[in-house]
């Protein structure tokens, strides 16, 4: 009898395992970062068959300011990505004060990209009359396409400035450990 | 469960790690932009941006996201699961071209 206990306590099939030995909050948002993966892969997806199924497809996109803005936009996410890992690093070691600050770097990196999208959407709506709807190229899909793909991604973006937002007051107020700042910089 | 030591939270990498895959990072969005301008075969063009696109993706996932200090079994769990159902995605694929000869001609 002692001797199933034993096996019992020792099995993963018991219960009370990690196998992946990691904070069930920081696997719950592994899991959403995979289904919005999946969601941007649908996007693209579908992008790229509409863009194989039309035989002349706009490019509306001039090296000022498209590119540059574009080049700018993603320097602005990767540096992002980057303050968030301080952010991480300074709160593992209990510098609350920093951590706000690479956080608040992070949001500021976050905001730069959505002004930058934002304005680049203006030029493409005022001066290149191009909207979800239609265009005057005559491929109204393209405007479809590219106005839903970007502005999931602006979204998502959004989404993480207020989600930064709520963790640096609370960590400035002394409330959440490292793991959820860990978490947070996931998303 | 069990005490969570700085070298987890920083994913097991030093800053001036995290740093150099910036760098690398900005470098190969860079060559990205330089290619974009370059007048080569469609083929070339998309391998070398689909490349470069997945080299750029791993280097975030692995070490911007920790995953390549997390367990392999975290990764086995998450990774074929996605890419399996992206390539099933594509089964529609043949059909955009199937439109495409369908169209009348102008």
């Amino acid at each position: 009898m002692s001797d199933v206990n034993t096996v019992e306590a020792t099995s993963v099939w018991s219960g009370g395992a990690s196998p992946f030995a990691v904070d069930s909050k920081k696997f719950g948002m592994w899991l959403f970062i995979i289904s919005d993966a999946l969601t941007f892969s649908a996007l693209l997806i579908a992008y790229t068959y509409v863009r194989l199924a039309t035989p002349v497809w706009p490019t509306p996109f001039h090296f000022f300011p498209s590119i540059v803005f574009s080049s700018i936009m993603t320097f602005c996410l990767l540096s992002s990505s980057l303050t968030m890992v301080m952010a991480v690093h300074a709160m593992s070691h209990g510098n609350r004060g920093a951590t706000v600050k690479w956080i608040l770097a992070t949001i500021a990196g976050g905001l730069a990209f959505v002004v930058l999208h934002a304005m680049e959407w203006r030029n493409l709506i005022v001066n290149e009359h191009m909207t979800p709807s239609g265009n005057e190229w005559g491929e109204p899909l393209f405007g479809g396409t590219f106005f839903a793909l970007t502005g999931l991604h602006m979204t998502h973006v959004i989404c993480g400035v207020i989600y930064l937002g709520i963790i640096a007051f609370a960590v400035a107020r002394g409330k959440f450990k490292a793991i959820d700042v860990e978490v947070s910089g996931l998303y | 469960m069990h005490s969570e030591s700085p070298a987890e939270h920083t994913g097991g990498a030093s800053i001036m790690t995290f740093s150099k895959v910036w760098i690398v990072l900005l470098v190969l969005t860079g060559v990205e932009v330089f290619l974009a301008y370059k007048q080569l075969p469609v083929l070339i063009m998309l391998i070398s941006f689909l490349g470069l696109s997945i080299v750029k993706a791993a280097m975030i996932i692995a070490y911007f996201m920790h995953l390549k200090f997390e367990r392999f079994s975290l990764f086995l769990t998450l990774f074929p699961m996605l890419i399996l159902c992206i390539l099933l995605m594509f089964i529609s694929m043949p059909d955009s071209q199937r439109l495409l000869n369908m169209r009348p001609p102008q």
